[in-house]
């Protein structure tokens, strides 16, 4: 492998910028004559604007320009859109209501955008926003969505009566109910996925730049896909065409999901840079990112898991509620459907599955896809259920589930996914191991003489990651295709650049990335570059979420390697006067084997440029791109074990152990994903112990607003993890690499939650499992 | 944050004066609770006046059990202050236990005395340790200080120029913290005297802000130790009750918090 190849622990490379204060975010950007954007909110859950009185505030120092919505409707300024069809299980379309960039007739949650001031300075934009007059019909307000659903309750939207989006479903539903009124045992279980806001250490930001001379917009945002950004913004929005918008995310502090997303403040700062005349920044608030960037979860869903008399699962029934918020957002509908419910099988054989999934518009903000986006929801669930099941039919838990894993592979399930490769048993082996699974009853009895109550859980997830081949979605309802490209670019020297449509906002992609191209040719790392971000710079890409940047952003970067490898090889064979086929490269050299001719790298990428002595026919360069459409999703999948001692007293969790064991196929980087799984765990943990998004059913106001009340996880929340990997190699792309960004996030939540429920005897609790809610569950029980 | 004036007083002359030549002049000591509350634009006091930087109002000064602590001392020079631990260790550690070590260098004992937020530590403690507090016009019993949530009985203009108190034999605090604010979700200072009193006050839990426990208070009298408190009851009417825990919850916690403090006093 190298030191700098495939499998190093290389250190990364771009965290010297962040960790010495040069990253350069969106925020960080400044240019000629750039002027301040605050945006007027709703401080209702649901509302009619009856007028909007910009009067006094126009003549407040420093004021440039106010905009309101009926402007941008008059200029024609698009709706924004879900970019996922799911049809109901009558045939019918989802049902998308509008939603308007800047509210002018009806806002519908606390931080619906209605006016944009400009100004000289923050401070003045925000006086003068103070000074706009809006003029509300507060109307009722319901921020829950199973109530949502009930019969007299405010309705959102005309297009959806009885706020239901769309009532769709997945499998055999008839097959499902008759091995559920067959089965020797059933377990029932009402389970809930709470809210969660994503908090991306960046706060969002956007500055839009109007060029009247050229008739040119840019765009500088914090997006982890500028070109999907550049597209929707052009092709549904109305901003500009293709080709007279720049769309730039440069260093980019974290997303979660929340970063996908075109957000209204990012159509209307270019907008109102047309308008004004002037360059608009804007940079979001702690609490106004609370507000208004879109939450992760929020499901109620029902489960029936059926068993035969040997313990075998036969069967499984869900039926969940997703809330999906005021508005549908770009991949809202994907979330709860085709992210979720075909994963409904997990780890297990399990012949017939039916789930039937209703989405609801609730006045809160938009909720969409969040590190997991989904598969969370469907781990959650399943390992719930089946832990339960184990406690009800008295056996132990890693052997039902043993008994019930996949084994041969390629398996087809129920719910459309096929999983390509995989060992269930040798994480489930691994994590227990690690664990020292059969010591636990010790240490029960150590713990209970001091008075606490330990438990442990066990969690195996599996998860679809590197979405994914674009046919398959297209046929799912995705309006875009989810291939990746890259162009990899040899300058004369021999330095090498290469052009990806990944982004990276926190993954190490400078760094993995280049491993690829020093494992290839072995050149230094400090030799590549690799360059993202800019719609300007790279012709085109899907971006960067769904743990896709290896599986198939690499994917093209080794496709493009390929071809410039191919290419340098007939240069180097044909100035070495060799045969193509014994042209190895090693170290940085192109050798003629068995001979001791050789010519450094740079030569040859010289001898392509100075095009002096080519063989006959050949372009002079050396550059290639390639686009990398995957043939199928990715399946990470592993075993979690969580120990925890809880103080019944008060009712503190305390994480005793954290065992991670994954399949993650082939790794580039082992460090780089310790490190991710290491946040994954944690916001995973985060989920299941603290975060908690609590709107006021009454009035639909955000409680949780601020770091005063939405519990963020902290080091000292936190054990040491220990990780192990397995590893089973992905069949289905060049490198055999699966993903792993958002594994942490979606195994450690029913692992933590099993084991808490197993030390207290009370299976009776909801996530975030607080203090609070611990006593009370004990309590419940003494 | 609104623009507001800032001003450095050298002197307790100087800091009243300049205060009351402001249109709405607020002191300023630490500013981890008054500078928040501006950026959020729900104060706009037009001017500030900086109390940190006045030198008789900095420092710890201990005689025999006699302690006198200066209303802009930091919660780390209180909590680091060795002359201090010697006699009363338990108000080191609270002070160790307020926020993270950017609020110990910046917030002062005077500022969170004179903000009285329900989940303040120190306010248990001056309660516990029935501390006066001197203001720049008399002096006021920690008893008669603290009025309600927020609420203190400093008239307008007035100052806190020092907080003194007697060292108690025993004393120790016990602090269940906000999962999310880390603030005291429920913290209870216990304090025994040579002389056999005894008092408990509880802060993070009232609904009127911190208060003291007579029920506890009479059982640990009688016989100090955490068992005495067992059969005590907490009422939890009149505790507050939020997202994060309900009253009945903190009633439980006052009861756990105050076994644990006299475990560790």
């Amino acid at each position: 492998m190298g030191v700098e190849g495939i499998g190093a622990s290389v250190a990364r490379k771009e965290d010297k910028r962040f960790l010495t204060g040069k990253g350069r975010y969106t925020d960080d950007m400044s240019v000629p004559g750039m002027k301040y954007a605050f945006f007027v909110r709703s401080p209702y859950a649901h509302a009619k604007i009856k007028s909007i009185d910009m009067s006094a505030a126009k003549d407040m120092p420093g004021v440039i320009g106010i905009l309101e919505g009926k402007q941008l409707q008059a200029d024609a300024i698009g709706n924004i859109i879900c970019g996922w069809m799911i049809h109901s299980r009558d045939g019918s379309p989802m049902k998308m209501g509008a939603w308007r960039p800047l509210a002018h007739e009806t806002v519908r949650y606390v931080g619906d955008a209605v006016a944009i001031v400009v100004a000289d300075s923050l401070g003045e934009a925000r006086d003068a926003a103070e000074a706009v007059v809006v003029e509300y019909d507060v109307l009722p307000a319901v921020t829950e969505a199973v109530k949502a659903l009930e019969a007299g309750q405010p309705q959102l939207h005309p297009e959806a009566p009885n706020n239901l989006i769309f009532d769709w479903q997945l499998g055999d539903g008839d097959a499902a109910d008759k091995a559920i009124a067959e089965a020797a045992h059933v377990t029932e279980m009402t389970i809930r996925n709470n809210r969660l806001a994503p908090n991306p250490m960046e706060p969002r930001a956007t500055l839009g730049i109007y060029d009247s001379a050229e008739d040119h917009y840019t765009c500088y945002t914090t997006s982890q896909n500028p070109h999907v950004a550049r597209l929707v913004m052009s092709a549904f929005y109305n901003v500009a065409p293709e080709n007279k918008l720049r769309v730039i995310a440069p260093d980019v502090g974290g997303g979660f999901g929340s970063k996908i997303y075109i957000y209204p403040e990012e159509i209307v700062c270019l907008w109102a840079s047309k308008k004004t005349g002037v360059p608009v920044k804007w940079t979001c608030d702690r609490t106004e990112a609370f507000l208004t960037d879109a939450h992760g979860r929020d499901h109620v869903s029902t489960v029936k898991m059926a068993f035969d008399k040997d313990n075998r699962i036969t069967g499984l029934k869900v039926d969940t509620i997703a809330n999906l918020g005021a508005y549908m957002s770009l991949f809202s509908s994907a979330v709860p459907t085709y992210l979720y419910a075909t994963l409904l099988s997990g780890q297990y054989a399990i012949p017939a599955i039916h789930a039937n999934v209703r989405t609801v518009y609730t006045n809160t903000v938009p909720v969409d896809a969040y590190r997991g986006a989904g598969r969370p929801e469907a781990t959650y669930l399943l390992e719930r259920t089946i832990e339960t099941a184990a406690r009800e039919l008295g056996v132990s838990p890693a052997e039902l589930r043993r008994k019930n894993f996949i084994r041969t592979f390629p398996y087809q399930t129920p719910v459309i996914m096929t999983y390509d490769a995989g060992d269930y048993e040798a994480s489930l082996e691994a994590a227990m191991a690690a664990s020292d699974w059969n010591g636990f009853a010790a240490r029960k009895a150590e713990a209970a003489r001091r008075g606490m109550k330990r438990g442990i859980g066990m969690s195996c997830y599996i998860e679809a990651c590197g979405i994914a081949p674009s046919a398959a979605v297209g046929s799912l309802g995705a309006g875009v295709g989810l291939w990746e490209s890259a162009e990899v670019r040899v300058n004369a020297v021999g330095t090498i650049e290469v052009m990806t449509g990944s982004h990276s906002h926190g993954q190490g992609h400078e760094t993995t990335f280049a491993q690829l191209i020093a494992d290839r040719f072995g050149i230094p790392i400090d030799n590549v570059n690799i360059v993202h971000g800019d719609t300007d710079k790279v012709q085109m890409g899907m971006g960067t979420y769904g743990s896709r940047s290896g599986a198939v952003g690499m994917s093209a970067v080794v496709k493009a390697l390929d071809k410039v490898e191919a290419k340098a090889k007939k240069i180097a064979a044909h100035l070495m006067e060799a045969d193509e086929s014994d042209i190895v490269i090693e170290n940085g050299e192109l050798k003629v084997a068995g001979t001791d001719k050789v010519l450094p790298w740079f030569q040859v990428a010289l001898a392509a440029y100075t095009a002096h002595n080519l063989p006959p026919g050949m372009e002079p360069g050396l550059k290639e791109g390639a686009f990398y459409d995957p043939s199928n999703f990715t399946f990470p999948a592993g075993c979690y074990i969580c120990e925890v001692e809880i103080d019944p007293e008060t009712g503190t969790t305390e994480i005793v152990q954290f065992v991670a064991a994954d399949d993650f196929g082939n790794i580039i980087n082992p460090m780089i994903v310790e490190g991710q799984v290491h946040g994954g765990i944690a916001q995973g943990i985060g989920q299941a112990l603290l975060e908690n998004v609590h709107y006021d059913p009454q009035n639909g106001q955000l409680i949780t607003a601020s770091y005063m009340d939405y519990a963020m996880p902290r080091a000292d929340d936190l054990p040491s993890f220990k990780l192990s990997h397995q590893n089973t190699p992905c069949p289905s792309n060049p490198l055999g690499i699966k993903g792993c960004g958002e594994a942490g996030a979606i195994g450690s939540p029913p692992a933590l939650i099993n084991a808490i429920t197993d030390a207290i005897g009370n299976n009776n609790l909801t996530m975030p499992a607080t203090p609070q809610k611990v006593w009370s569950a004990i309590n419940a029980v003494n | 944050m609104y623009a507001t004036n800032y001003h450095r007083a050298s002197s307790v002359q100087d800091a009243v004066k300049m205060r009351s030549a402001a249109d709405e002049g607020k002191y300023l000591s630490g500013g981890m609770t008054l500078i928040a509350t501006m950026k959020q634009r729900l104060a706009s006091p037009s001017d500030l006046v900086d109390l940190r930087h006045i030198p008789d109002l900095n420092g710890v000064s201990v005689n025999g059990k006699s302690v006198r602590i200066g209303a802009a001392t930091t919660h780390y020079d209180v909590a680091s202050s060795a002359e201090l631990k010697a006699v009363c260790p338990a108000i080191c550690a609270l002070a160790h236990g307020i926020g993270d070590p950017h609020v110990r260098h910046m917030g002062t004992i005077g500022g969170s005395v004179a903000n009285n937020d329900p989940a303040a530590d120190y306010p248990a403690a001056l309660l516990g340790l029935d501390a006066v507090i001197v203001t720049n016009v008399r002096e006021i019993k920690a008893g008669a200080f603290f009025t309600g949530l927020f609420e203190t009985a400093l008239e307008d203009g007035e100052m806190i120029v020092a907080i003194t108190f007697d060292a108690p034999a025993r004393a120790a605090y016990a602090k269940f913290r906000n999962p999310a604010s880390r603030y005291a979700m429920t913290g209870v200072f216990v304090a025994r005297r040579d002389n056999g009193d005894v008092r408990v006050a509880v802060t993070g839990a009232g609904g009127d802000g911190v208060f003291r426990h007579s029920g506890m208070e009479a059982a640990l009298a009688a016989n100090w130790s955490a068992d005495a408190l067992s059969g005590v009851s907490v009422d939890p009417s009149g505790l507050l009750s939020d997202i994060h825990a309900g009253a009945e919850y903190r009633a439980n916690l006052v009861k756990v918090m105050a076994k644990r403090a006299v475990a560790a006093a």
